[in-house]
């Protein structure tokens, strides 16, 4: 034979020293992180990227070492999403979630907030009504363990003892308690909503019967006014955010449900991308109510005070969510 | 920006292969995650989890401990505890997809990642909705499952009909051929493959000039095709004894090719090996991909 190498082994020699060189590059900012990288580096990865990337042509054409061939393959791939992969820092991410995302995905689901804040009042109002026609319907909205003994046989002032509890020990396990168990329950809301959005509306239902059959028992005992302030306090923030939470998990059942002109797996993550924005925000606000009522609530006993942060809390989200927000600053967003 | 379609390449030897065109217009071939891959990863994970749990547990009680069971002290410990299952629950899964490797150390292990299926970048609310979704697909059917522990067989139908309707969730990547859960559909992400390779060493490597003495004529070359040769760089890379004594004698008697005595095996496949490739290399720079021995362009 002529040439007595051949021509995909040159090939290979003479390029072989950048592809290597990319790997070494890969493997710090992979096993480290991308600032682990020096600028020199960061800048050199983009080249080495479209070297191996052009390798990776060369190779398919011309050669026929498997083994080269899947290896520029897979290098091309990892470089890939290192190149083209996110880059920003978590706390520039958080900035711009708080400050753009999270209240302008909210104002987009105006119009699930408003179905899913109309299943809520449905159940407060199903629940208050059906407990005053039969006090049995009680135990089947609330379980036992909930009430913790907050049910129509308890006296009067038992039931006032547990709205100005004096005892404040445990406090922020409590609060710590109520948070996780808050956010998990909201976590249901909205993974409930792929299956086509009833789990979710049953769910958001159902926790406002369970609030109309507590009202009604503390109204049924003329203690209406205190009961709603010891609820409000926290109850705003949480409310609001279970409501938020059913109405994402409503986008992404309807969405999957009637996907409209656009094929129904596309439509679907439209969907998720911005639920998922809007539940991230959720999980945040029921820390925020977790720490309103583990602590806040146990510590204002005046009715007054606890209408005012209710309020305070009410004007807050509201303005924070559906104040108009500058065009350019939506624009910035995407 | 890059566009990726779900399409099955021709051939069907690897139906999870998918096409994911770079910006720069290279074809990346992405190689998804098969099922097994993804419950192995999930698992591990799992297990991870739960390690983590029982040292958090074994710490919190060892500091209540130490604290003498005095209020403040272990108060702080069930505090930190529940902050930690549920981060542990809920974060453990999306603070490692958030990062570069955009894969939790079960993936890592298995050689997956999460990717956006339309190829652009992963954002954090692709991955956020990919985990909150896990609520339905691990926890409702883990919680389906420990009520009918809790309440007996009263309502066993209902239970029954929870649980598989709460199975449709968990089984969901066996039912469409991108391997999807619902995390994913809802996220608009898959899991591909990206394990790490070595370049391994080019069998070619100066075999022409070391085994110089296995001379083959063009016709002896033209005995197989590519296919022929990728089985040959299976065999020459595995290096096994036996299946490359017996390779060897089928490709001997195929080209009639007279063994010297005492001609090693793995000389002779290695010699073929080069000179076949570079017949077929030499054909393909022409234009003439011969695809087996059966083609006969």
């Amino acid at each position: 034979m002529a040439e007595l190498q051949l021509k995909s082994w040159r090939f290979r020699v003479e390029r072989e020293d950048d592809w290597r060189r990319l790997e070494a590059l890969l493997r710090k900012a992979e096993s480290k992180s991308a600032s682990a990288l020096t600028d020199e580096e960061i800048l050199a990865m983009p080249v080495l990227y479209r070297s191996a990337l052009s390798s990776l042509s060369v190779a398919r054409a011309t050669s026929l070492d498997r083994g080269l061939v899947e290896y520029l393959e897979n290098l091309s791939t990892r470089a890939y999403f290192f190149v083209y992969g996110a880059r920003s820092t978590l706390g520039s991410r958080l900035q711009s979630f708080f400050a753009r995302d999270w209240p302008r995905t909210i104002a987009g689901l105006w119009r699930e907030t408003l179905a899913s804040f109309a299943l809520l009042a449905i159940g407060v109002i199903a629940g208050y009504v059906l407990t005053g026609q039969d006090p049995d319907w009680f135990y089947s909205f609330i379980p036992a363990g909930m009430a913790g003994g907050r049910d129509p046989t308890a006296s009067t002032e038992s039931l006032r003892a547990t709205l100005y509890g004096a005892d404040h020990d445990g406090l922020s396990v409590f609060a710590t308690f109520l948070f996780t168990h808050n956010a998990q329950v909201a976590l249901l809301a909205f993974a409930l909503g792929f299956a086509f959005c009833l789990p979710s509306a049953l769910l958001v239902a159902y926790q406002g019967a369970t609030l109309g059959a507590f009202v009604w028992l503390f109204v049924n005992r003329g203690l209406g006014f205190e009961a709603i302030g010891w609820l409000a306090i926290h109850g705003v923030t949480e409310l609001f955010a279970i409501v938020l939470a059913g109405a994402a998990g409503i986008r992404i059942g309807w969405a999957t449900a009637f996907p409209g002109e656009r094929p129904r797996l596309e439509a679907a993550a439209a969907a998720g991308k911005t639920a998922g924005v809007a539940m991230g925000g959720v999980v945040a606000m029921l820390f925020v109510a977790g720490m309103l009522e583990g602590f806040g609530r146990q510590l204002i006993t005046l009715d007054l005070a606890r209408y005012g942060v209710a309020a305070a809390t009410a004007v807050m989200w509201g303005l924070y969510f559906y104040w108009p927000r500058r065009r350019e600053a939506l624009d910035g967003a995407r | 920006m890059a566009r990726a379609e779900a399409i099955r390449k021709p051939g069907g030897d690897a139906p999870l292969v998918r096409e994911l065109i770079t910006p720069e217009g290279v074809d990346l071939r992405l190689q998804l995650g098969d099922a097994g891959q993804r419950a192995s990863a999930f698992l591990l994970d799992g297990a991870f989890i739960v390690l983590a749990l029982i040292v958090m547990t074994i710490a919190a009680i060892g500091a209540a401990i130490a604290s003498g069971f005095k209020e403040a002290g272990a108060e702080v410990a069930l505090i930190v505890w529940l902050l930690g299952a549920f981060l542990l629950r809920n974060a453990y899964f999306l603070a490692f997809e958030l990062t570069p490797r955009a894969a939790t150390p079960g993936k890592r292990i298995m050689g997956l990642r999460v990717a956006a299926r339309d190829g652009g970048r992963l954002t954090a609310d692709a991955v956020f909705a990919r985990n909150a979704l896990r609520e339905l697909e691990v926890f409702l059917p883990m919680s389906v499952l420990a009520a009918q522990a809790q309440s007996g067989d009263v309502e066993g139908w209902m239970w029954l009909l929870a649980l598989i309707w709460s199975c449709i969730f968990v089984f969901m990547p066996l039912f469409n051929r991108d391997r999807l859960r619902c995390g994913d559909l809802v996220g608009g992400t898959w899991v591909v493959r990206t394990p790490k390779r070595k370049l391994e060493q080019d069998l070619a490597d100066d075999a022409l000039l070391r085994l110089k003495r296995f001379a083959f004529s063009p016709a002896q070359l033209d005995a197989y095709g590519v296919k022929e040769l990728h089985v040959l760089e299976d065999v020459l890379r595995v290096r096994h004894r036996a299946t490359m004594a017996e390779v060897a004698g089928r490709i001997r008697r195929k080209i009639a090719w007279v063994a010297a005595p005492a001609e090693d095996d793995e000389d002779f496949l290695n010699a073929y090996y080069a000179a076949l490739r570079g017949r077929l290399e030499a054909r393909l720079l022409m234009g003439k991909r011969r695809a087996d021995k059966h083609d006969k362009s």
